[in-house]
């Protein structure tokens, strides 16, 4: 309101409804283009929403309440009777066929919808049975508790063992030891895959339980390295780079 | 639309009989206003403020026109209310009607008359300075300053 006193008594009597003529007409003309002022005519008629409370007190009789049910009731359609008129209004036919395209539109996207959702709670079921064998053989595998016994020929000391199953388009790689020498001090055993071509590469590090068994299970891998050979040596506890001489076990595919 | 008869036909109800002192034109009152909002509820614009203080402007406007026998001169849609306290509850209501009643109670005589002449009995400023015998000037300066000192008593 800064700056616009002028207007000041004129904004109360317009919030009253009692300004007229030339007065009025400035006063609206001029609050298109004020915001403080309609601002501050919104505030009046907030003050005199409070005078109105300096009246309450009485309560209306109780068929008030009824009588405006009823006539609620009566109203044919608030839609019908709203003052905004929509374009479809005069052509209530083809509001009619429109909505009912809309019906059969939407009953096919249902039907498509719910076609999809069982398709997928299909697959969901599907690969939950696979994925609870694929745990439960890696569990087996992988188990400190599970019984490994590798059978030799009758009569033969037991040697330790290594076996790898590796598919190279997963880059996966399962690893079972059995009948391992405990690691030196200080000291692990390291998986080597050996390419084709290039460099080993490291493939997990173990140390064998007191049963000598150990597993390695999936160890990071380059992707779609073809295998020619597997090999093992001893390196530092944490694993080396580069195999460290001798090779104590070595294995190739068949 | 029961919910809000029950809450706030009061403030409707109690505004209209005074401006027209008959309980049947009160109630006729009661009845559009309520049944205008039934029929469009888009025209209270909530986001500018409580229901009850926008009830009571246009329960009096409505009341006014009656009583002067004319067409609905205001547009509601473009009747926007701002009020500091909140109007909602019956509690909040209760105690801003103590106050009003005691800032009211408080003012000088001459300034309440003409606030209550130009709001409840809807009198132009010039029809009160005729009746009184006031200056113009002075009858709006204490329109202006009356409704000003309610807006200050919930301000504090």
């Amino acid at each position: 309101m800064s700056g616009h006193e002028q207007f000041a008594e004129d904004l109360a009597l317009l919030a009253l409804g009692s300004l007229q003529g030339d007065g009025r007409q400035t006063l609206e003309k001029h609050l298109q283009e004020c915001a403080s002022c309609r601002r501050e005519l919104e505030s009046l008629r907030g003050d005199l929403a409070l005078l109105s409370l300096s009246t309450a007190g009485s309560k209306p009789p109780s068929r008030s309440r009824e009588r405006l049910i009823t006539a609620i009731a009566r109203e044919p359609r608030r839609a019908a009777s709203a003052p905004r008129r929509f374009w479809w209004t005069p052509v209530p036919w083809f509001a009619a066929a429109a909505l009912a395209l809309v019906v059969v539109f939407m009953a096919r996207q249902n039907s498509a919808l719910r076609q999809q959702i069982a398709a997928m709670q299909s697959d969901a079921a599907t690969q939950q049975v696979e994925l609870q064998r694929a745990h439960e053989i890696v569990s087996t595998l992988t188990a400190s508790d599970a019984l490994r016994v590798t059978l030799v020929a009758a009569k033969a000391p037991p040697q330790p063992q290594g076996k790898a199953i590796y598919v190279r388009d997963r880059s996966s790689l399962i690893f079972i030891a059995s009948n391992m020498p405990a690691a030196p001090s200080q000291k692990a055993y390291e998986l080597w895959l050996i390419p084709t071509s290039g460099a080993p590469i490291p493939a997990g590090v173990f140390k064998p339980d007191a049963h000598g068994s150990a597993t390695v299970v999936n160890p990071p891998l380059p992707s779609g390295v073809e295998a020619k050979a597997f090999a093992i040596t001893i390196e530092p506890e944490y694993g080396s780079t580069t195999p460290t001489m001798p090779i104590v076990m070595l294995g190739s595919g068949e | 639309m029961a919910e809000l008869y029950d809450r706030y036909s009061a403030v409707v109800y109690s505004v209209s009989l005074r401006v027209l002192g008959d309980t049947g034109a009160a109630e006729d009152v009661l009845q559009e206003v309520f049944l205008q909002l039934w029929r469009n509820p888009d025209l209270f614009d909530a986001s500018r403020g409580n229901l009850a203080p926008w009830l009571a402007v246009i329960a009096r406007n409505r009341s006014i026109d009656v009583l002067r026998k004319r067409r609905p001169e205001t547009d509601v849609e473009d009747v926007l209310v701002s009020v500091e306290p909140d109007m909602a509850g019956d509690a909040d209501r209760a105690m801003a009607m103590t106050k009003v009643r005691t800032v009211l109670g408080d003012m000088p005589a001459a300034q309440r008359s003409a606030l209550e002449m130009a709001y409840f009995e809807g009198l132009s400023h010039s029809e009160i300075s005729a009746k009184t015998g006031e200056p113009l000037g002075t009858v709006k300066t204490r329109i202006r300053t009356g409704l000003l000192t309610l807006r200050k008593a919930f301000e504090t």
